[in-house]
């Protein structure tokens, strides 16, 4: 072969290669969908009191969960699990440091931190699920799952960049479990179990924007005042909880963190001592698979074209070739019949 | 004629490794009843933390790889037209349908709701920004290709003449379709771990993981060539293929140093090459994978090495060793869970699954060599 033959099919072959002089393939960012709907998650409200873990648990019918090792005392009517778990959606942690004197300090003191689903601005677990079995809703932009649809790869549970979907491991008809902003009270009228029972309003439902604003307020507000901080739902006619603004961490965690969360977090200590990653870009890492992936596949014309090119070199290398192949010769084939024949063909 | 016919290898097929390797597909059978009826989780040390253990990594992602000597074969043959390979066609196409059905069987018993495995070919389910999706249909598609492209073997031994005729006049197409498939899925079994962000260290995270498990695919695929003729050669005492694979490794070590110059370019560019000297687990294990990528291919530099067959061999199996890792290392061990503390390594029965089903593999081979018309005939 020849060294222009060897070219042409390295060109062919290069059009597969992502060949890239930049430093990012990137698609665009989401936006936030138009009547987005979230959560204000305030740890420095947060009691650690537990009503909504036993509220959620009610409202999407998990059974309790018992510790794995120990707890003679619980005989299966107590529900206290270690973990987001396929049957528990959310959870309440505790951060603490050193003698652990104060709420909300990050060196000796404590805080609490509610783990569940953020419904991702621009989430991974939609961009990895191949089924479509996770679906962000282009009105509300909550997440859910249909495990109708679910294949159980968990490719979900391996991208989702704060660990919150689960897989049943020990169940041979397994499925994955995640919070889903109580979609189904939503449907009824009615406001996620968690914000509902929630007695300080440290976890309070609303429109994004409006949550946005309100978080705006109490970073605004001086620490050590009085500030009426309102219960459930945003915007509704609850009586409000009246208490003491707190330390802040001069950031709202989820307003830019990987493109943006719906859930979204103000703390006295470092969103990364909650378990929440900083160190991470603007983007939701959807824009960069899915960049490399668009650009690889756009209309699918660089793969056409790749097979156009290869059909072209394989027919015309094979015709070349045909006497010599093991693929196209018969093994009782006699020399001058292999040639007649590829005289015939070409 | 063709200087290179093919002829059954012949002899008998129950041996003493034909009954091991039968005893461990057993035993690997009987493991999988009980990832039925319990769970994944009762036979495997799979958690959400590493929701993809061994049976995704080993028998899929680094199946795959092995079986790209079919594909990698077939791209220097077909395309590149390099004609005097075509005596190590059939073995390798051979090995390549082993490597890619076992890997699409590997598939279903991980899956855990395998049952709904169907909805990936659902036109009105599929979600093509999913790389995985992409993976599942180019997998599926390939193994097709493949039995057909092998078709011409089965025909011939059982004298279809007539049909294998009609075959040849189209296996361009399919030939072609075995070249585009694989470079769509190899490169994004790369593409695959990009979403998974900062849980992957940098020393693996990079959008060159397409290009990089491409030209590593591919090189495994070659590497495999050397070693399987020399451990045919030994097993099924047949002659050494010597003279041909000291050419075939002149390939492979262009193609190894394409890998290198990527993959230490891109660390370079993206500075992180420095977490390579952290001293931990990650960075000694870069570090033994880029010794085993550089060793290999120096070993190959030196021509005269390229003509000895015990160099080789040692060769291409650093090289598999270092692709292997190479995968091991971007999918699990440069991994990092985020909240907790979570630990993953395969429990036993699971690595016995995986162990089951690469006996298959060698035990179809030998089956298949030694009825089937696939290894040249010397003369
Ligand atoms: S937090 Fe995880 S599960 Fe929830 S939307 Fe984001 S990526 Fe999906
Ligand atoms: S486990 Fe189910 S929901 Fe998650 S990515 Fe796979 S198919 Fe989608
Ligand atoms: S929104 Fe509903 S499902 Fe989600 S954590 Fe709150 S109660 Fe649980």
């Amino acid at each position: 072969m020849k060294r222009r033959d060897f070219l042409k099919a390295t060109a062919v072959l290069a059009a597969a290669a992502p060949a890239t002089g930049q430093a990012a393939l990137m698609r665009e960012p989401k936006s936030m969908p138009p009547q987005a709907i979230g959560m204000l998650y305030d740890s420095t409200l947060c009691i650690g009191c537990k009503a909504c873990m036993s509220a959620c648990k009610e409202a999407n019918d998990l059974p309790p969960e018992r510790l794995p090792e120990g707890g003679e005392w619980n005989t299966g009517t107590w529900d206290t699990p270690l973990d987001l778990s396929p049957t528990t959606y959310n959870i309440i942690k505790a951060y603490v440091n050193g003698t652990r004197a104060e709420k909300d300090r990050a060196e000796n003191g404590y805080a609490f931190v509610k783990r569940h689903c953020l419904h991702c601005v621009d989430p991974s677990c939609v961009s990895a699920c191949p089924v479509s079995a996770m679906h962000k809703d282009p009105l509300t932009g909550l997440v859910s799952h249909d495990p109708s649809l679910c294949i159980g790869c968990r490719y979900c549970v391996y991208s989702c960049p704060f660990g919150v979907p689960r897989y049943e491991y020990n169940d041979p008809f397994g499925q994955i479990g995640k919070c889903q902003l109580c979609s189904h009270l939503l449907a009824e009228g009615g406001i996620p179990a968690c914000c509902d029972v929630c007695p300080t309003g440290a976890s309070l439902f609303g429109p994004v924007e409006q949550l946005k604003a309100e978080a705006r307020r109490r970073l605004d507000a001086a620490p050590g005042t009085e500030l009426e901080f309102p219960r459930g739902e945003i915007g509704s006619d609850r009586p409000t909880h009246v208490a003491t603004v707190g330390d802040y961490q001069q950031h709202l965690y989820g307003d830019r963190e990987l493109g943006g969360t719906q859930v979204m977090y103000l703390s006295g200590v470092p969103f990364d001592r909650l378990g929440l990653p900083t160190d991470v870009p603007d983007v939701g890492y959807p824009t960069l698979s899915e960049g490399v992936q668009h650009t690889l596949y756009k209309g699918m014309a660089g793969p056409a074209l790749l097979l156009g090119g290869l059909v072209f070199l394989a027919r015309r290398n094979i015709k070349r070739n045909q006497a010599d192949d093991p693929l196209f010769t018969d093994e009782d084939t006699e020399p001058d019949a292999a040639a007649q024949k590829e005289e015939k063909d070409s | 004629m063709s200087a290179h016919a093919h002829a059954p290898v012949g002899g008998r097929l129950v041996t003493a490794p034909f009954l091991v390797l039968a005893f461990l597909a057993a035993i690997a059978l009987a493991l999988l009843a009980g990832r039925f009826v319990y769970g994944l989780g009762a036979v495997t040390n799979l958690n959400d933390g590493y929701p993809w253990g061994i049976w995704v990594i080993i028998d899929i992602v680094i199946g795959t790889a092995f079986g790209c000597a079919g594909y990698a074969v077939s791209l220097i043959v077909y395309i590149l037209n390099r004609g005097e390979y075509h005596p190590i066609v059939r073995s390798a196409v051979m090995a390549s349908l082993f490597g890619y059905t076992l890997a699409g069987i590997a598939v279903m018993f991980d899956l855990g709701r395998y049952w709904n495995f169907y909805n990936l070919f659902l036109p009105w389910y599929a979600q093509p920004n999913s790389v995985m999706w992409e993976i599942a249909l180019c997998v599926a598609g390939y193994i097709t290709v493949l039995w057909i492209e092998f078709a011409p073997t089965f025909l011939e031994r059982f004298g279809l003449h007539n049909a294998r005729e009609k075959l040849s006049r189209v296996l361009f197409i399919i030939i072609a379709l075995g070249v585009l498939l694989p470079t769509m899925h190899q490169s994004s079994l790369g593409t695959a771990i990009v979403i998974l962000g900062h849980k992957v260290s940098p020393l693996w995270q990079t959008q060159f993981l397409p290009l990089l498990y491409l030209s590593s695919a591919i090189l495994m695929g070659l590497a495999l060539v050397p070693f399987e003729s020399v451990l045919s050669a030994l097993g099924l005492r047949r002659q050494l293929e010597t003279g041909l694979m000291g050419r075939l490794n002149r390939v492979i070590l262009a193609v190894g140093a394409i890998f290198l110059a990527v993959r230490l370019g891109d660390l370079l560019f993206r500075g992180a090459l420095g977490h390579a000297l952290a001293g931990d687990l990650q960075a000694n294990m870069f570090l033994l994978e880029s010794a085993l990528f550089i060793g290999g291919l120096a070993l190959l530099a030196r021509q005269q090495a390229r003509r000895s067959a015990r160099a080789q061999f040692v060769a291409a199996v650093t090289l598999l060793m270092a692709g292997i890792l190479f995968r091991i290392n971007s999918y699990l061990v440069g991994y990092e869970p985020v909240n907790g503390t979570w630990h993953y390594f395969p429990s036993v029965p699971e690595m016995l699954v995986t162990v089951g089903i690469f006996s298959i593999e060698i035990l179809l081979y030998l089956v298949f060599v030694k009825k089937l018309p696939v290894l040249a005939k010397h003369a």
